[in-house]
Parts: C-alpha cells; sequence; structure tokens
C-alpha cells in the first residue's frame, strides 16, 4: 500500500511545470487566440521536444511507458498553463485508444510512432458530445459510429465551426460517412474501447480541472495580497481568507481522489468507471469554487477581459461538461451508490 | 504507487476481524455521557486491551503493539466496520497519548501510557476556559512553582466527560505576567486532587458530557510537567494538530456512518425519492467519506516518505465535520416526521441513532478549535494571506 509518486514521475512533472511556465505564459497564450486555427503548431514542437507526447506510447514504440498514474500529474500541469486540449486528447486519450487496439490494425505502430515523435494531430468523436475538438487541424479523427471506432482522414469529413466562450477550444461539427474500409474496430471490443477511452477523456479533464483550480487560487492569492481597501491588504480581511481556504480545501481533498481513479484504470480495476467519475466532481467542484471564489475576491476586475483569470475561468466552465457532462458523472456515482447491492462497508475502499 | 494490501496487512485485517466479530457486544451500549455507561465502555476498553488491540500503533512497551499507520487505518476499519462501540478514552489516549510519545519523558511514558491504554486512567482534556475558547492564548489559569511542585489556580471548562475522568492535561500560566503563548506550561492533573470541583454542564440532549473545572490551591508535581517550563504552546499546538489531524476521527468511523446511510435510503427509497435531492446527497456523502479515507492513505504515504503534516491538518478539520453535518442532515431527511423522536419511543425503532448523531454533528466545527479558527490558519499558514 503506497499512495505516493516515483521520483521519475515527480521529476518529469517538474521539467513540464518549469517548461510551461515560460512557454506558455497568459500573453503567449493570447496571441494564439487571435489566430485563425487557434493553435500553435511552434508551441506542439516545443512540448514534444520535452518529451510529453512520449509519455504513455509503450517503450517498444519508442516512448516512456508510464500511464494514467503518470498522466494524473501531467494533466494538472496542463490545466494549470491553460494549454489547449487537443495536446491531452492526442498524446493521453489518443495514444491510449491506439494502444487499446489489437494488432490486426496494422497501421497501429505506425501511429504511435508518430504521436511519440510529436508528428501527428488527431481529434476523438465520441458521442458524449456533438462536437469534436480540434477537428479543423486533425489529419485523422477517431469517430464513434455505435461500437464501432472509425479512423477517418481529414479529406474526408467536412467540418462546421462552433465557437466556444473559451477561445482555446476549437470545435466542430463533422459530418462523415462510416465504411467498413474506416472501422478499426466493432462489437464488443470497440464497445470496450470507447468505454475506456471516455474514462481517460474524463480523467484528463479531471486533471485539468484540478490544475485550473490551483492556478486560479494563486493568481487571487496574489490579487488579494496587492490590493489594498480600508487602508490594508483585502487578504487580510477574514471573509476573503475563508473564501480561499475554502479552494484550498476542495483541492486538497481532489487530489487523492484523481489520484486513485488513475490507478484504477490504469489497473483495469472493476470500478474505474465510478472512480473516474468521481475524480470528475471532486476536480469539478473545486475548479467552480475557485473561479466563483476567484473572481468574488478580483471584485469587477474579474469580470474583465484584460486581467488572467478570465482565461482559466471560462476553460473551467467549459471543460466542466467535456468528456461527460458534469450530469453523467454525478449519474454513474450514484447509480453505484444508491442502486448497486453492495454492502459499502469501510475496508472496501481498496477492494 | 500500488494501491493494495500486503499479505501481512491482509492477515492482520482478518485477525482484527476474527477477535471483533467474537466480541463485539450485541446490544449497542448506553451512550459514555451517562455514569452507567462511560463504566461499561471502560470494560470494553479493558477487554480491547487485554487482546492487544487497544492502542495498537503504540510501542509494545507501553501497552501498544507496534502497527504502522497503514495497520492502524486498518485496525479502524475493522473496528467500525464491526459496530464495535466508540472509544471513550480518545481524548487521552490519542492527543495526550501521542503527545506523550513525542514530547514526554521515558519515566512519563513508562507511567502514564500503560494505563490510559488499558484505560485504567481516564483523562480529560482542559484547555478552554471561559475567556480563552477561540482565543487559546488567552488563558488565565495559573500554575505557580513552589519548589517540587506547582499552585494551581483558576478555572477551565468544556471539558468532555470530566465528571467521569480521572485526569486532566491542560495549558496553564506558569510564569506571572506572561502574555498569550508565551510562559504557558503543559501539565497534567490528577482530578481526585484536593482543591479540585468538578461541575457538571449538561449538554442539550440533557446528559452531563462535559463539565467546568475549578482549581483552588491544587498542588501538582513538577514531574507532570510535559516538555519545558514556559513552553507549553508548542506542546498543545502538536497536540491539537494530531487532533484536527488524522488521529480523532478516522475515516471508518464516518464510512460506517455513511453504510448505514445508504442502507436507510435503500429501505426507504419510494419515501426518499420524493425528494431527488435526497439520492445525490446520500451518494455525496459517500463520496466525501471515500475521499477522506483515501487522503487519509495519501497522507500516511507522505508521512512514510518523511513529509510533515503542517497546517493543512486544518483542512481536515473542516472537512469532516462538514461531512458529518450532510451525513445527518440527510438521514433526517430521510427519517421525515419519526427523526425527532427519542431512543425508546415506541415508534423511533432505531431511528433514534441518527438523532443522536445528529445532534453530536452540530458540535463538530465548534469543537476542536472552531472551524473558522481552522480557515484562518489554512489561509495564513498554508496560502500566506496576511494576518489581519
Amino acid at each position: 500500500m503506497d499512495f505516493t509518486f516515483t521520483e521519475d514521475q515527480l521529476m518529469f512533472r517538474e521539467a513540464i511545470s518549469r517548461f510551461l511556465m515560460t512557454e506558455a505564459a497568459p500573453e503567449k497564450l493570447r496571441e494564439i487566440w487571435e489566430t485563425d486555427e487557434g493553435r500553435s503548431p511552434e508551441l506542439r514542437t516545443k512540448i514534444a521536444m520535452q518529451g510529453l507526447t512520449a509519455l504513455s506510447i509503450p517503450e517498444d514504440n519508442g516512448g516512456l511507458g508510464m500511464g494514467d498514474v503518470a498522466w494524473s500529474l501531467m494533466t494538472q500541469e496542463l490545466g494549470y498553463y491553460g494549454i489547449p486540449d487537443s495536446l491531452a486528447d492526442t498524446a493521453y486519450v489518443g495514444a491510449g485508444l491506439f494502444s487499446a487496439l489489437d494488432d490486426s490494425f496494422a497501421e497501429k505502430g505506425q501511429y504511435l510512432n508518430q504521436i511519440c515523435d510529436g508528428e501527428l494531430r488527431l481529434a476523438i468523436g465520441h458521442q458524449c458530445s456533438p462536437m469534436v475538438a480540434d477537428a479543423h487541424l486533425a489529419e485523422v479523427l477517431l469517430l464513434q459510429h455505435g461500437d464501432e471506432v472509425h479512423l477517418v482522414s481529414q479529406d474526408d469529413i467536412s467540418d462546421v465551426a462552433n465557437p466556444s466562450i473559451d477561445s482555446s477550444r476549437r470545435l466542430s461539427q463533422v459530418t462523415w460517412q462510416p465504411t467498413p474500409e474506416t472501422c478499426i474496430a466493432s462489437g464488443e471490443a470497440g464497445a470496450a474501447i470507447w468505454n475506456e477511452t471516455l474514462n481517460r477523456g474524463a480523467l484528463s479533464v479531471a486533471g485539468q480541472l484540478l490544475g485550473l483550480a490551483q492556478r486560479m487560487l494563486d493568481l487571487t492569492v496574489d490579487y488579494s495580497v496587492q490590493r489594498k481597501q480600508f487602508g490594508k491588504a483585502i487578504g487580510s480581511f477574514q471573509a476573503v481568507k475563508h473564501h480561499l481556504a475554502d479552494v484550498a480545501g476542495k483541492i486538497e481533498f481532489a487530489k487523492p481522489v484523481l489520484y486513485r481513479a488513475a490507478n484504477s484504470l490504469e489497473t483495469n480495476h472493476p470500478l474505474a468507471s465510478v472512480h473516474v467519475s468521481q475524480a470528475r466532481q471532486f476536480c469539478s467542484e473545486a475548479a467552480l469554487l475557485a473561479a466563483r471564489h476567484g473572481i468574488q475576491v478580483h471584485g469587477a476586475m474579474g469580470y474583465t477581459w484584460e486581467v488572467d483569470l478570465q482565461m482559466f475561468m471560462k476553460r473551467s466552465w467549459a471543460l466542466n461538461n467535456t468528456w461527460g457532462d458534469a450530469t453523467f458523472h454525478q449519474a454513474r456515482v450514484q447509480d453505484y451508490v444508491l442502486n448497486s447491492q453492495v454492502d459499502l462497508a469501510p475496508s472496501l475502499t481498496f477492494e | 504507487m500500488n494501491l493494495t494490501y500486503s499479505p501481512a496487512q491482509q492477515a492482520f485485517r482478518l485477525e482484527v476481524r476474527e477477535w471483533l466479530a467474537a466480541n463485539v457486544p450485541k446490544e449497542k451500549l448506553p451512550t459514555y455521557d451517562t455514569k452507567e455507561g462511560f463504566e461499561l465502555h471502560r470494560q470494553w476498553e479493558s477487554k480491547l486491551h487485554a487482546a492487544g488491540l487497544s492502542m495498537v500503533m503504540w510501542p509494545e512497551e507501553f501497552g501498544g503493539r507496534g502497527c504502522d499507520l497503514i495497520e492502524w487505518l486498518i485496525f479502524e476499519e475493522e473496528y467500525y466496520g464491526a459496530g464495535a462501540p466508540l472509544r471513550v478514552n480518545l481524548n487521552g489516549q490519542l492527543l495526550l497519548g501521542s503527545t506523550l510519545l513525542e514530547f514526554g519523558t521515558q519515566e512519563q511514558k513508562a507511567q502514564f501510557l500503560p494505563r490510559m491504554a488499558s484505560s485504567d486512567d481516564m483523562w480529560a482534556q482542559a484547555w478552554s476556559e471561559p475567556n480563552a475558547g477561540s482565543d487559546m492564548a488567552n488563558i488565565s489559569s495559573k500554575a505557580i512553582l513552589d519548589g517540587d511542585h506547582y499552585v494551581l489556580n483558576g478555572q477551565k471548562t468544556w471539558s468532555t466527560r470530566a465528571i467521569y475522568a480521572d485526569w486532566a492535561f491542560g495549558l496553564f500560566r506558569s510564569e506571572p505576567g506572561s502574555k498569550r503563548h508565551h510562559g504557558l506550561s503543559f501539565l497534567m492533573v490528577p482530578l481526585d486532587a484536593e482543591g479540585v470541583t468538578i461541575q457538571p454542564i449538561k449538554a442539550l440532549d440533557g446528559e452531563d458530557a462535559f463539565a467546568e473545572i475549578f482549581f483552588d490551591n491544587v498542588k501538582v508535581p513538577v514531574a507532570h510537567r510535559i516538555g519545558d517550563e514556559g513552553k507549553g504552546w508548542h506542546v498543545a499546538m502538536a497536540t491539537a494538530g494530531f487532533e484536527r489531524g488524522l488521529l480523532l476521527r478516522s475515516p471508518a468511523r464516518f464510512q460506517q456512518t455513511v453504510r448505514k446511510l445508504v442502507k436507510l435510503y435503500r429501505d426507504n427509497k419510494a419515501s426518499a425519492d420524493r425528494d431527488p435531492s435526497i439520492g445525490v446527497d446520500v451518494a455525496k456523502c459517500w463520496s466525501d467519506a471515500e475521499a477522506y479515507a483515501l487522503s487519509a492513505y495519501n497522507t500516511v504515504g507522505r508521512l512514510n516518505n518523511g513529509e510533515k503534516i503542517g497546517a493543512e491538518s486544518s483542512l481536515n478539520k473542516v472537512f469532516w465535520s462538514e461531512m458529518d453535518l450532510l451525513i445527518h442532515q440527510t438521514a433526517m431527511k430521510i427519517l421525515g416526521t419519526t427523526g425527532e423522536l427519542l431512543a425508546g419511543a415506541p415508534l423511533a425503532e432505531e431511528h433514534a441513532y441518527w438523532l443522536e448523531g445528529f445532534l453530536f454533528a452540530q458540535a463538530g466545527p465548534i469543537y476542536a478549535g472552531a472551524n473558522e479558527i481552522q480557515r484562518n490558519i489554512v489561509a495564513e499558514r498554508v496560502l500566506g494571506l496576511p494576518r489581519s
């Protein structure tokens, strides 16, 4: 029984954090927002060079062979710095999907190699949403059709942009035709892949939401120390302190829930879906409270375009309903607790 | 990360489970806030101790079993999962016991810990005073050094179960004229000493759950001081940290209550589902108790890696006390009209368990340092916000 991370995992997180601190500063993200495509190929290449796209690629395909547990740290960094989601969808969720395919899909190794090297952009269309993120730039798309997994190239889709309140998100409605040639998995295997992919996407979002919560808390603590009213820093007032202490509490208690869910996904725990949804709920609650109390403490400045808080708030609101909306995750946890026949003894936490 | 138990840990779990299955009283003991209930709980503690299961994580030489913290969590899961009685001597065993283990002399440990483990000595805490509640540094009870003993004068209050206890521990001002957290000493006081008067305070359920303690020239040997003279605040803060942190409220206690809440919901589903928010809250209670358990295992992992738990233990206290409120508020909603009935009322059935818990849950955000104080501690010491 050991709930801690390895030295390697922690050092990798530290390195990614230091890198993103300079390369993904808010002013750079704002520049990317202004572009038509909303993406910076340059930033993507630099991130790949840090090894992040290789993180969960099997070692046989040139990757680092780490899993969901390592990603539960990395996604927090991606959230903290507000990195556009195509990276996690490709390097984490997409890589997981390709890895889960059986070897009869001949190009599996080739795609994993490309993700590993940071050369592939992909988008994933799951039926939990009518939109597909980053479809406009994806070279290939992994699309759901019932239980079938289809691999479709950019040439075979048409997409209509659906702008989001979060300018870091680029969403499309995608029109395409499933054919026997595009189908790469189906039946029970396909259904299992989609279920696991949904869980992995949801966990990726959970980690990002937790990182976002920490970022909003940090921004708000800084602001409350600098901003003076009645002759002193507003952070010295108890009403403000309690707002921020509550956010800190949400973040602290969400962490172990996130890590357990990652471990459950990595070890194929029978309750992995419940654990992932539970993690999503805890991380969402932390982010939503960080946003609410963050804007309250910032006052009118928090409602402006100029102050960076808006970037992270809007991202939290959008991600809260991505890869399964909040109601979906609530329902999965609730169904287990209320409707399963399990006698929920205290000794069952890790059973 | 490896979230599975070792064979040795599983074997320990089974051993505890089997002993409890054979020994836990079939009938629930009366509340330990009554004289009769207190004595029955003391006897239960004695039995637990004879089986080596009273203070499993203490060293064997002091009446424990030398378990690590993971084994302690396992023990707690089995203990509460078996529906075993609440622990009547926790304020001594966990708060003072942990302090003695860290700050006590070898003589003090040998004198006090074994009798505490067996509950031959029952302990009450004596922190608060009429003018030192949330502002604990405002303590004015005095302990004046006179040769080989201190002379105590003053008043303590909200001392849980002090009318039944044998000893009390708390902070006294040993340096005349000192201010705030300076000049305080941490003392252990026998409650049968001359000059001690104990006045029960009726709690809102009508039981003498706590008491005022008056000291009138009470003599206490210097050997009953823990830590250096005048440095009691430092020792007490460590104790308060234990209290807010893991030890006093282990996750299993809440998980067991939630297990019962889920059963209550399932047994009354049709009625409860008239308000869909009840099902949502039941699920949230489960999820919170689970999160609290995960947090405990996570904290133990960090402690085993050499990290210290600091001011973030204040977050624990806020979390479990608010969770306990939600659990019991939800149970009362499910019970509806019969929720108000006292134990023994013909229509109350087993429901009075929830009423009792509901009342006690009201105290959670107040005792062991009010939640407002905990939030201040988090804001100032974890987040670095300026003091007002």
